[in-house]
């Protein structure tokens, strides 16, 4: 059934059609709407779930852990602060590979206080040892909630489902929303392997000494890693089922382009309406969409780049002293290539600052330059 | 202090929960109070651990000293993850599970004070104790807001000891207008144990305060634990006591009225004070005393 809705509440249906058993959350803008939605449906009967109204985002995460470790899905939302808050907790959920998900909406971090989009706050969590989806339409959203549980229940990682606020999280778009027969077919309900229970006590997340400590970090490692074997086949199983089809990263016009472009999140939508214009006035302009950072899909980026000279990277984030961090990854990915592009990175569209088509065209034609630098950050629109 | 007090001290439990082999230091209060508790829960119980001495205690990975279940979580989520765990317990439909939340005096008053408050304001269905050793022990014995005034710890040392007063953690609680609050002591075990069976048969937020004296953060020799647990009581400087739905106050054991004194001379932690802090102590203790008496709308003590 095809429905106009905003992206925020593309979640709550996903949420709903999970039949996730526990929600709690706190509000933060943009992401309210979600939980709102949410706990109308529980109010109405629609979603049989547990809501905890909490009193802080780092509680919405420890009730989640809890819920999970007895042996239910689990669900929160937050943004920007909110996830912040939560940081100590998502190392939580991690450790005890907890399959939660969570809506993150990309909203930057204060001072100075700003509701806008900008990728840093969920970036600045890509140690903790969550999946990362990054979203390019409310459908997509939709679709990576329930892609995100199977995935976390898969690998027993939990998931973070991220957008941009307000470009996607108040934007009104047509979403097939799919049947509920549907979705059971694909994600069954949570079943763990080991979890609180008193006909069967364990101990969770004890002390755990020098002796048992790193081979516990290297499966989560590896657990982490089997997400490039895992998440082909759960996405043809979804495409099978509900006919839409995803790739970890989405190349358009790639070979043998002069220049690729590389961006995640409503970056990507804009830049192919720019790319698709420069290609059709004879420019060979390729794009390459992300929508998995972690793992980070270093091989499949590889693949595609190879041969390529020259790759700009449009970040929305910037990580101090350093650069973008999507350029910063994909460097790393690159450098033990013998023959490898050159990669220059773009900061652009901080604190909610409009990426425009202008803008973007501006980036490929400052990349195309010889002396583009190689080293230096470069910011796009800022003024003076 | 006499033949009683022998008698409980050595009582064993039908169904130990709690097993040998733990990484308590000897004469560990804390200890006491979990066994206890446990054989009143039974082994229908889910146990939330937020950092503290118990995390130790509880043994590490691939052990456990605990025959229930245990989930080690951060040190501030107490209150949040015990809702968690009950939340998934409801919807799977079990309702004969006791979620009791085990934390210590720094995981209550201070860092955990915000879940709890939460949890508590949400009348969720768990048992939250505090096991209160006075002072953050896991880390090294620094400063509580449950230290008593004019203790010494490692953040509060002789030369600038605590100059404040123990925060009153019950009467926090017993304003958010839960069922159930109640003090309650390793020295009074059949008191420990009738409480945490009266918390099982409540529903809603219970929470349990429990006096669990600390050798090494103390500073006494260990076999003395539940005599100074007794005698806290007795001291009138830890009353044990019941609040019912924020209103109803009642006192359970009769201090017997010894000089505070007495109390704080068998503990390294006060050696350091004078007759006249003695003095100040005992008035604060004597004032604090009539206040409870009051609310428990008694001129004085009537013991039932
Ligand atoms: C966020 C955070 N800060 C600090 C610590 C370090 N820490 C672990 S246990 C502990 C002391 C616990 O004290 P208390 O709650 O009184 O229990 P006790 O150790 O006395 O039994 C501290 C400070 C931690 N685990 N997490
Ligand atoms: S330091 Fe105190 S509370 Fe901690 S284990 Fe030792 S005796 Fe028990």
């Amino acid at each position: 059934m095809k429905k106009v809705i905003m992206g925020n509440h593309a979640v709550s249906h996903a949420v709903m059609l999970a039949r996730t058993e526990v929600i709690a959350a706190y509000p933060i803008t943009p992401q309210t709407q979600i939980v709102e939605e949410l706990s109308n449906m529980c109010a109405e009967g629609k979603l049989r779930a547990k809501f905890i109204k909490v009193e802080s985002e780092h509680s919405a995460m420890a009730c989640c852990v809890g819920a999970s470790a007895a042996g239910s899905r689990a669900f929160t939302a937050t943004s920007s602060q909110g996830l912040a808050l939560m940081h100590e907790m998502l190392h939580w959920a991690a450790g005890a590979r907890l399959p939660i998900v969570m809506a993150e909406v990309n909203r930057a971090l204060a001072p100075g206080w700003n509701i806008w989009a900008d990728q840093s706050d969920s970036l600045a969590q890509r140690d903790t040892g969550w999946l990362q989806f990054y979203c390019t339409c409310n459908q997509e959203i939709l679709d990576s909630i329930l892609i995100a549980y199977r995935l976390a229940e898969t690998v027993s990682l939990p998931a973070m489902v991220v957008y941009d606020a307000f470009y996607l999280s108040h934007t009104y778009e047509a979403v097939d929303i799919p049947s509920p027969e549907q979705v059971d077919k694909f994600l069954p309900p949570y079943r763990p392997e080991f979890k609180l229970d008193v006909d069967n006590p364990m101990a969770f997340g004890s002390l755990t000494t020098p002796d048992y400590y790193m081979e516990m970090r290297h499966q989560i490692h590896q657990a982490t890693e089997s997400v490039h074997q895992v998440l082909p086949a759960i996405y043809q199983q979804f495409s099978g089922i509900f006919g839409r089809a995803y790739k970890v990263i989405e190349p358009y016009a790639c070979d043998g382009a002069e220049l690729v472009l590389l961006s995640s999140g409503t970056i990507s939508s804009t830049a192919r309406m720019v790319v698709e214009k420069l290609n059709a006035a004879g420019r060979k302009i390729g794009l390459l969409n992300v929508r998995v950072f972690r793992p980070f899909p270093a091989e499949q980026l590889k693949n595609v780049l190879r041969g390529v000279k020259k790759v700009a990277v449009l970040d929305r984030n910037i990580s101090f002293g350093q650069g973008g961090i999507f350029a910063q990854e994909l460097k790393a990915a690159l450098c033990n290539e013998t023959q490898r592009p050159q990669v220059i990175g773009f900061i652009a569209g901080l604190g909610g600052r409009d990426i425009t088509p202008a803008s973007i065209e501006e980036v490929i034609e400052r990349a195309q330059k010889p002396d583009a630098s190689q080293h230096e950050v470069e910011w796009v629109g800022l003024k003076e | 202090m006499g033949g009683t007090e022998r008698m409980n001290h050595e009582k064993t439990h039908e169904n130990e929960l709690v097993c040998s082999g733990h990484y308590a230091c000897q004469g560990c209060g804390a200890v006491i109070a979990m066994r206890h508790a446990l054989a009143a829960l039974g082994p229908r119980t889910i146990v939330v651990l937020p950092a503290c001495c118990w995390s130790v205690i509880a043994g590490p990975y691939p052990y456990s000293a605990l025959r229930v279940p245990v989930f080690h979580t951060a040190f501030e989520t107490g209150g949040s993850t015990a809702s968690g765990v009950r939340a998934a317990l409801e919807m799977q439909g079990k309702s004969d599970i006791n979620v009791l939340a085990w934390a210590g005096d720094g995981g209550t008053f201070d860092i955990g004070l915000q879940s709890l408050s939460g949890a508590v304001e949400r009348n969720e269905d768990i048992i939250y104790t505090c096991y209160d050793n006075e002072a953050y022990m896991n880390t090294g014995i620094q400063q509580s807001s449950a230290t008593p005034a004019r203790a010494w710890t490692t953040t509060s040392p002789e030369a600038h000891p605590k100059d404040t007063q123990k925060k009153n953690i019950v009467q926090i609680l017993a304003g958010h207008k839960i069922p159930y609050v109640a003090t309650t002591s390793i020295g009074f075990p059949d008191d420990l144990i009738a409480k945490f069976e009266k918390a099982k048969s409540i529903r809603g937020t219970k929470f349990l305060h429990v006096l669990a004296p600390c050798p090494s953060g103390w500073k006494y020799s260990s076999q003395l634990s539940v005599r100074l647990a007794r005698l806290a009581t007795h001291c009138k400087v830890f009353p044990i006591y019941e609040v019912f739905d924020g209103e109803t106050y009642v006192i359970n054991v009769e201090p017997e009225g010894r000089p505070v004194k007495e109390y704080l001379s068998l503990q390294g932690r006060f050696s350091h004070l004078t007759p006249r802090q003695i003095d100040e102590i005992q008035a604060r203790v004597d004032y604090d005393w009539e206040h409870l008496l009051h609310k428990a709308m008694l001129e004085k003590f009537e013991f039932e």
